[in-house]
């Protein structure tokens, strides 16, 4: 399917995603981003001897939800790890994980084409702070980060390529946001990404795997899996031993869009993990997980079920309406207050994303910006009551966001009213009549799509407000009267 | 006054609060005596090299305000100005926490322990730290990177180890009261080489946060005092939750059961078994001593049973692997990036790290570190580190049968009486081998008492012997109460030995 010439590929993902809590996994210490470096830390997370790692609840119960969300089992009680390594930004020299007993041993992850990813495991830990290498000789170390909660979500090699690879980050992104655990944020860094590797001939047994890591974004998970599937093939093709893949963890380079040998299966780490003596076995309560189960919102598969049988959208509009929860969330008010979801929905896909996304205005995200579901409904209502022409409704929506005013307001000051007025539009017509006779010759010639041209006009002429279909009926009764 | 802070270096701590409470002496009177007495103790041929760091001004500070409190007629704690020394790899503000270690020479802590903060609150005044085997690691004191303590009994003598400073100023009459630490027998052993009470706890029944780790899943912070009332006293003031320390078990402080004056050893059962009284290498005038102290538990009515611990013979392997095992990961933290000793770095962070290390340990941490890592790394940890899990819950398992039969277990708390300085030094193994009797108790987490149970001859005069007192998990009140109804019925407690400040004539 995406690997080439009769080949399959296996790939699995390493998922890291920080969990949106008040304060750190083992101390009290604010858990943020952006923040001064070295300032969000105490004697348990720059490791000072004599702390002591206390496990956060707040984190335990959004991990627990995460599980949930991803249809997973919760053990009962699980046991954290030390996974022993030496790094600058380690403080401890040890990494507080889970090995051997996660607290969620299975889950699964349904993809828009129906396809289930299993999910090997789920297990909670610190994350390591941060070490900064481009100032100077020097490298600094910010221990900010230095234990912050983190889910790792491993997948079972289920994805049979980058595309599917691709389509499994982002249903597994948005049902981490529904669940409000995480904000999922590559460029923060509160999503990371590792990438296992490998391909065979279909029926064969595995191959060996490569890892691959620094990958930064989704495209770049993309594209990283398309040229280690390529390079894979090509090895294996060639026919030389010497030249097969080898179990080794590979960079990606994004800008010379290739990968580069960062470490072999003889130079790996032995971790040494033995169980954690500063902290008991984790217990969780069937009250906690029931409570958590309460917390789980209605998910993005189950919506875009419901967007297609109950409003009749697209497979592709609600895929869109649903990518993320508070798209889907403003949608789904707008309409409660106005019906007509189809209409809501054209509203959202074309107009409200567009500014959302638009680069001129100041404002990251749908949650940023002035805008409520309350004005596209205002605006559904004006444009069924053909108060409004859908033309100017646009303009509407634009005059909400800049002006931080509500729609009413908006299309009384911007004289957006959609004009009825029978003399109005006429002399409107008339007007474009004379300017364009060329236009008028080629409609009498039968051209009767030029007519397009002359409407245009006249509503550009009305600043937007004439009832376009009044003013195609008027045009063509002054035409066919040889005006 | 002279007179009366005679009286108070004579006497245990709970003397030494009441005389206070009495108007014998003014806490700050005592506290100066106290400093003056510290300073004089390391001069001369007779120094002990017991004393790393000393708080004048934070003491001084400390009993002045208590003698304010009195006068405004607050309510004094339970510890009502009685100095304490700290072994120094116990977190305080004001004092250097070490750890007897090269690597952290000079670092102070920015934070308090919760046992030394929970013993401020009590009205206690810490006055010193003590030396000690580098993190905890030693028998004997030797493994100290500030030399060796000398034991105030014998001075060619080790103290015992680690908390060899500690046990040593309780025994030279320095301090009434000392806070160590007891991973292997820390506390215990140097309690019985130096004629002391030491009690280490159920695990979970003090705070760890504050004590520098070595054996996480064995450390415990564990006091010294002259007298058994004292460690009562002083666990009662410990012991109890700590939301910093997810270890703490929840139950309430330990509260001495000896309210009572009547209260006997009447039906107690005493468990004696043979891997712990006839083994291999015990000194047969240690195990006549202890034998001596059984039958006049006996004398006062308790009853003699007999116990099996067979898998006592594997303790002490059991113990050194868990334990180095846990230390090679405790100290990983030690590598110069944030604080402590750093070495080299001009080239790159592994041999910043290398460097460190091999410039900051001693040879006996180093040795740790490399068991611990082998035993835990990739193809060995099946037959070390695991193995050793399963025999240390068999000897759990085996003295939880032990104390359906009795309800105390009696032990020597060393083979043998206090060593000479140098004797096990070339030999780690023989070191080892002289913990075989503290580390049951520390392994199966149930809390052991040290207390001194009569002499034997040495060379240059007579060397205590201590006899540990072991009860099932939680039940350190039960542990207390024997050994306090033993000592209170023998003659030991008040034996001094004979050394003494430079300008004062031994006792």
């Amino acid at each position: 399917m995406s690997a080439p010439g009769g080949w399959e590929a296996v790939v699995g993902l390493e998922v890291h995603c920080q969990l949106r809590t008040a304060t750190k996994l083992f101390c009290g210490c604010r858990n943020a981003f952006g923040e001064p470096p070295n300032t969000l830390c105490c004697e348990v997370c720059t490791g000072q001897p004599g702390a002591l790692p206390v496990l956060n609840r707040e984190a335990l119960a959004l991990a627990v939800r995460a599980a949930l969300a991803l249809d997973g089992e919760v053990a009962g009680r699980s046991e954290f790890d030390r996974k022993n390594y030496f790094y600058c930004d380690l403080p401890k020299g040890y990494q507080i994980t889970q090995l051997a007993h996660p607290f969620c041993p299975g889950a699964r992850v349904e993809l828009p084409s129906g396809e289930q990813v299993r999910l090997t495991r789920i297990h909670l830990e610190e994350d390591a702070g941060k070490a900064v290498h481009d100032r100077g000789a020097r490298t600094l170390v910010d221990l900010n980060r230095a234990g912050v909660p983190l889910i790792e979500i491993v997948s079972e090699p289920d994805l049979a390529g980058a595309d599917e690879a691709h389509a499994y980050l982002t249903e597994l992104k948005a049902i981490l946001q529904y669940a409000g655990v995480s904000d999922c944020d590559m460029e923060k860094g509160s999503l990371r990404c590792d990438v296992n590797v490998s391909v065979r001939r279909p029926g064969e047994p595995l191959r060996t795997k490569v890892e691959l890591k620094n990958l930064n974004s989704f495209s770049n998970v993309k594209a990283a899996i398309e040229h280690e599937i390529a390079r894979q093939v090509a090895a294996y093709e060639a026919g030389d031993p010497a030249g097969f893949p080898v179990q080794e963890t590979r960079g990606w380079d994004d800008r010379a869009r290739t990968s580069r040998p960062q470490r072999g299966k003889e130079d790996a780490d032995d971790y040494r993990y033995f169980p954690e003596p500063d902290l008991p076995p984790v217990e969780v309560s069937a009250e906690l997980v029931e409570r958590q189960r309460g917390f789980v919102p209605e998910l993005p598969a189950a919506r875009r079920r419901r967007y297609v049988a109950a409003f009749g959208l697209s497979e592709y509009d609600a895929g869109v309406l649903t990518a993320s929860r508070d798209v889907s969330d403003f949608f789904e008010r707008a309409v409660q207050l106005a019906g007509e979801p189809k209409e809501v929905a054209n509203w959202v896909t074309n107009d409200v994303l567009r500014l959302v996304a638009d680069p001129d205005l100041p404002h990251a995200d749908l949650g940023e910006l002035p805008l409520r579901p309350g004005d596209v409904a205002d605006l559904v209502r004006l444009v069924a009551a053909r108060r409004v022409s859908k033309s100017a409704g646009r303009r509407v929506l634009r005059g909400v966001v800049e002006r931080g005013a509500r729609v009413e307001d908006v299309v009384r000051d911007l004289g957006l009213e959609q004009v009825d007025d029978a003399d109005a539009i006429e002399a409107w017509c008339r007007a474009v009549l004379a300017e364009r006779p060329d236009v008028v010759a080629d409609v009498r010639a039968g051209k009767r799509k030029a007519v397009g041209a002359l409407i245009g006009a006249v509503m550009q002429a009305s600043g937007g407000s004439a009832d376009p279909g009044r003013v195609r009926a008027t045009l063509e009764r002054l035409i066919d009267a040889g005006a | 006054m002279a007179e009366a802070l005679a009286e108070l270096f004579a006497g245990d701590a709970n003397a030494w609060r009441a005389a206070l409470l009495a108007g014998r002496a003014t806490v700050r009177a005592a506290v100066d005596a106290v400093l003056a007495r510290l300073e004089r103790c390391e001069r001369g041929p007779g120094a002990l090299n017991a004393v790393l760091a000393v708080d004048a001004a934070g003491a001084r500070r400390r009993a002045d305000a208590l003698d304010a409190d009195r006068a405004a007629g607050r309510v004094p704690g339970p510890l009502f100005g009685v100095p304490v020394a700290l072994k120094a790899n116990l977190c305080a503000e004001g004092l250097p926490t070490s750890c007897g270690s090269r690597l952290l020479a000079d670092w102070c802590a920015p934070y308090t322990a919760t046992a030394v903060q929970r013993l401020v609150d009590a009205g206690a005044v810490p006055v010193a730290t003590g030396n000690m085997d580098e993190f905890g690691m030693g028998s004997s004191g030797e493994n100290s990177a500030f030399g060796p303590t000398r034991n105030p009994w014998d001075p060619g003598r080790t103290p015992g180890g680690s908390s060899s400073g500690p046990a040593a100023l309780v025994a030279a009459g320095l301090v009434p009261l000392a806070l160590g630490s007891d991973t292997g027998g820390s506390v215990r052993q140097p309690a019985a080489f130096c004629g002391i009470a030491g009690f280490k706890p159920t695990y979970g029944r003090v705070s760890r946060h504050g004590l520098v780790a070595y054996g996480s899943s064995l450390d415990q912070v564990a006091p010294l005092a002259r007298s058994v009332r004292d460690l009562e006293l002083c666990l009662s003031v410990l012991s109890g939750a700590d939301e910093r320390d997810a270890t703490t078990l929840p139950e309430p402080p330990v509260v001495p059961e000896l309210a009572d004056e009547h209260m006997t050893l009447d039906g107690v059962r005493v468990g004696v078994c043979p891997e712990l009284l006839e083994g291999e290498g015990l000194d047969p005038a240690v195990r006549a001593r202890v034998e001596a102290a059984v039958d006049r538990l006996v004398e006062l009515g308790a009853r003699r049973v007999a116990v099996r611990l067979p898998s006592a013979a594997h303790a002490v392997a059991t113990y050194y692997v868990v334990a180095a095992a846990e230390a090679s990961s405790n100290l990983a933290r030690f590598d110069g990036v944030r604080y402590g000793r750093r070495e080299g770095g001009e080239r790159s962070l592994q041999e910043m790290i290398a460097a460190t290390r091999e410039a900051g340990f001693g040879e006996e941490v180093k040795r740790r570190i490399l068991l611990g890592t082998y035993v835990l790394s990739r193809g060995h940890a099946e037959a070390w580190y695991v193995q050793a899990l399963r025999v240390r819950r068999r000897l759990r398992d085996e003295l939880d049968a032990a104390f359906e039969q009795c309800d105390v277990l009696v032990a020597p708390t060393a083979p043998t009486p206090a060593f000479a300085l140098g004797e096990h030094v070339r030999d780690p193994l023989a070191m080892y081998r002289a913990d075989a009797l503290t580390v049951p108790a520390s392994l199966a987490g149930v809390p052991a008492l040290s207390v001194p149970c009569g002499f034997v001859d040495g060379p240059a005069g007579p060397l205590p012997v201590g006899m540990q007192v072991l009860a099932p998990a939680l039940a350190d009140a039960r542990a207390l109460r024997v050994g306090r109804l033993y000592e209170e019925a023998s003659p030991w407690r008040d034996r001094r030995p004979p050394w003494a400040l430079p300008d004062e004539v031994p006792a």
